[in-house]
């Protein structure tokens, strides 16, 4: 047992990827020498060696496809974008490529391949280095869309996404990097992929959440315990794409009232898909309308601004309470 | 902290065995076998009637938009002969007769064109991609593909086939880049025919020739002639001797022309004129290889009516499969290839899919 904040756990991942399966190759800019711009490489250049860990030149759509194409020769990538902000570039490879190998030749070739991105905001970072666009891959087909929000669970997905014969985005709160600590197991841990969990059980509201969204939405949910005396679950969504209906469905079911909270956009997000899920599946069973405490369909502002911009406790909590009391 | 000048050679070769008119520089032949030549003939003739065919199904309705190869049948048939099987082709869409060689079916660009993924499908055991209709994007795949082989020291290589408009795309100048700082096995196969749909070489790039950007790589270029089967085949296979002894990679421009339109949803009479289509007729690959033949005594009539007479019939027979898959349709296959296990959302929605199509077929 070790206690690990999300950086040395997501490293820990690495290693251990690397250590089982040779095959696994790290790619990424500054990577190496420098051992990640957020140290979550740390020491695996030496470790491995430079055909394992590889510092690549600056260019994010060379990073994906010659990763897409070191995945058809039958190694198993793990692309680093340094910031999810800057993937755009590669966009263009991830919708036209990764993710349609295997479809379009027919399963003759597949893509077990990771792309890893620490996204959205709170750190006081410069422009382009805040976003949260998880939607744009959630709505593309054929990849998964994973964010941890916690050391153990960012450890145990990332190496269950190594090990996914599927391509995987793999988003990283990296405003939960070196937030806090957790106790992991010493052995390899995964889960799977594609499912939610319960963080904590309720019967009033269900909180619905994922990623560095996990923390303001865990304080609500405990003030609304203490000052409400409210009974509230905490659903922690870990994968957005495919979404655990099933998950949802349960809690919703069980508590009749829901709000959903991320720092992307609120328009097409995954607040968006969730409600739409509760709609088809459990419109009768809802005691009140499900409200979305989001990011707004602007552009994240700078980091003057960020602090009041980003969904915090107070916010969640305001709209439990008047889900609570419809 | 001098201003002074950096010298640079900004040299690229150019290399033409094989002369419009037939005619042969006999220290560069390369003296292929017997038939070896006629396979590459034979590899050509049916190429360029597989395009006509297409264009004909097309006119009818039997096939959708197609994307002609006419006229650039050395550049890519040639050049693809050189690869053994453990090679990777990584090809564009104008290279039909480069996977017809490598084992593909030869309905498959009917298939791709036809609406039909399997067009797609890599035969078994084939090292290639499948056409790639996005512009360039296939330059890095093919370039992670002989990254691959170097990490593994795999003493194979990659080739990959574009077009000069390709040149201009970010992605040809991030594998380029990739490929030269990793020393990469990789031949990036330009199919310079002289127009992107509509755009002229001359208004694509400012570069004398495509091969010398290459040089800003830290790798060589050359500059062949794309409609001299023996020019595309010297120069492919010195690159692959130098891609498969370590040596790097190599750029081949191989300037050709697009003899036909862009796609058949293109009208090439509003942008460029019938003397420089004509012009170019003249220098057409196949005749040019057929004089060749001819000199060296391995072709004659009766031999060309053999040959044309096979064609015909392969041609007939992959219409007829072609064809046949029309019948052997499941629409829900739209959902079985997108994941090792479907999610349980996309089970649902397959699941909705078969009830639609029952509802709406009764």
């Amino acid at each position: 047992m070790a206690q690990l904040n999300m950086v040395k756990a997501l490293n820990l991942a690495l290693r251990e990827a690397l250590a089982e399966d040779d095959r696994v190759v790290l790619l990424g800019q500054d990577i190496g020498q420098d051992e990640g711009v957020f140290r979550v490489t740390e020491s695996l250049l030496k470790e491995f060696g430079p055909k394992r860990v590889i510092d690549t030149p600056l260019a994010e759509g060379a990073i994906v496809g010659g990763g897409i194409g070191l995945a058809l020769y039958g190694l198993r990538p793990v692309c680093e974008m340094q910031f999810s902000g800057f993937a755009h570039q590669a966009y263009h490879q991830i919708e036209n490529h990764m993710s349609r190998f295997r479809n379009r030749t027919r399963g003759r070739f597949t893509l077990p391949m990771v792309i890893r991105m620490p996204y959205g905001g709170g750190i006081r970072a410069v422009e382009h280095h805040s976003e949260s666009r998880e939607a744009v891959y959630a709505h593309t087909p054929g990849l998964y869309m994973v964010i941890p929000s916690t050391p153990r669970n960012a450890r145990a997905l990332l190496l269950e996404s190594i090990r996914h014969p599927d391509p995987v985005i793999f988003f990283e709160p990296k405003a939960v990097y070196r937030a806090f600590r957790e106790d992991l197991p010493d052995e390899p841990e995964t889960m799977p992929l594609g499912k939610a969990q319960v963080v904590c059980e309720g019967s009033d509201l269900t909180l619905i959440s994922y990623g560095a969204m996990m923390r303001p939405t865990l304080e609500a949910a405990d003030d609304l315990a203490s000052e409400d005396g409210s009974s509230v679950e905490v659903l922690d969504l870990l994968t957005v794409s495919p979404i655990d209906t099933e998950a949802i469905t349960a809690s919703i079911r069980k508590t009749g009232r829901a709000v959903v909270v991320h720092e992307g956009p609120r328009r097409c997000g995954i607040g968006a898909e969730v409600m739409a899920r509760i709609m088809e599946t459990s419109l009768e069973y809802l005691e009140a309308p499900v409200r979305r405490i989001t990011g707004y369909d602007v552009q994240f502002p700078y980091f003057a601004r960020e602090q009041l911009f980003l969904p915090g406790p107070q916010r969640i909590v305001h709209a439990a309470r008047e889900v609570l009391a419809y | 902290m001098p201003r002074k000048r950096i010298t640079i050679r900004p040299t690229v070769e150019y290399l033409s065995i094989l002369n419009e008119t037939g005619d042969l520089d006999e220290a560069l032949d390369p003296g292929l076998d017997a038939d070896r030549c006629l396979y590459l003939y034979r590899l050509m003739v049916l190429t360029r009637r597989l395009d006509e065919r297409c264009i004909n199904l097309q006119r009818q309705g039997r096939i959708g938009t197609y994307g002609p190869s006419r006229g650039e049948e050395a550049a890519h048939c040639a050049s693809a002969i050189v690869l053994e099987p453990q090679d990777w082709l990584v090809p564009a869409f104008r290279q039909p007769g480069a996977l017809i060689h490598r084992g593909w079916p030869e309905e498959h660009a009917m298939l791709f064109w036809g609406g039909f993924e399997e067009g797609c499908r890599t035969p078994d055991g084939v090292n290639d991609l499948p056409l790639n209709v996005p512009i360039a994007s296939q330059v890095p795949h093919a370039m992670g593909i002989a990254w691959g082989m170097k990490l593994r020291h795999d003493p194979h290589g990659v080739i990959v086939y574009l077009g000069d408009g390709a040149t201009s795309e970010g992605d040809f100048h991030e594998a380029m880049n990739f490929a030269g700082v990793y020393h990469l096995p990789l031949v990036v196969f330009v199919q310079n025919n002289h127009w992107a749909i509509s755009l002229p070489l001359s208004a694509q790039t400012a570069s004398e020739t495509i091969a010398q950007k290459a040089l800003a790589y830290g790798f060589s270029g050359i500059q062949v002639d794309g409609n001299d089967a023996l020019a595309v085949y010297v120069a492919t296979r010195e690159a692959f001797e130098r891609a498969r002894s370590g040596g790097g990679p190599t750029l081949i421009e191989a300037v050709t022309y697009r003899m036909s339109v862009h796609t058949t949803a293109d009208d090439p009479t509003k942008y460029r004129s019938d003397d420089e289509v004509q012009a170019w007729e003249k220098r057409d690959p196949i005749a040019r290889f057929e004089r060749y033949l001819r000199g060296r005594k391995l072709l004659n009539d009766e031999l060309v009516r053999e040959i044309e007479d096979d064609v015909q019939e392969r041609v007939r027979a992959a219409v007829e499969r072609y064809e046949g898959y029309r019948d052997r349709i499941d629409p829900l296959d739209c959902f079985k290839y997108m994941y090792a296990d479907l999610p349980a959302e996309l089970v649902a929605q397959r699941e909705e899919f078969r009830q639609a199509i029952e509802r709406e077929a009764r």
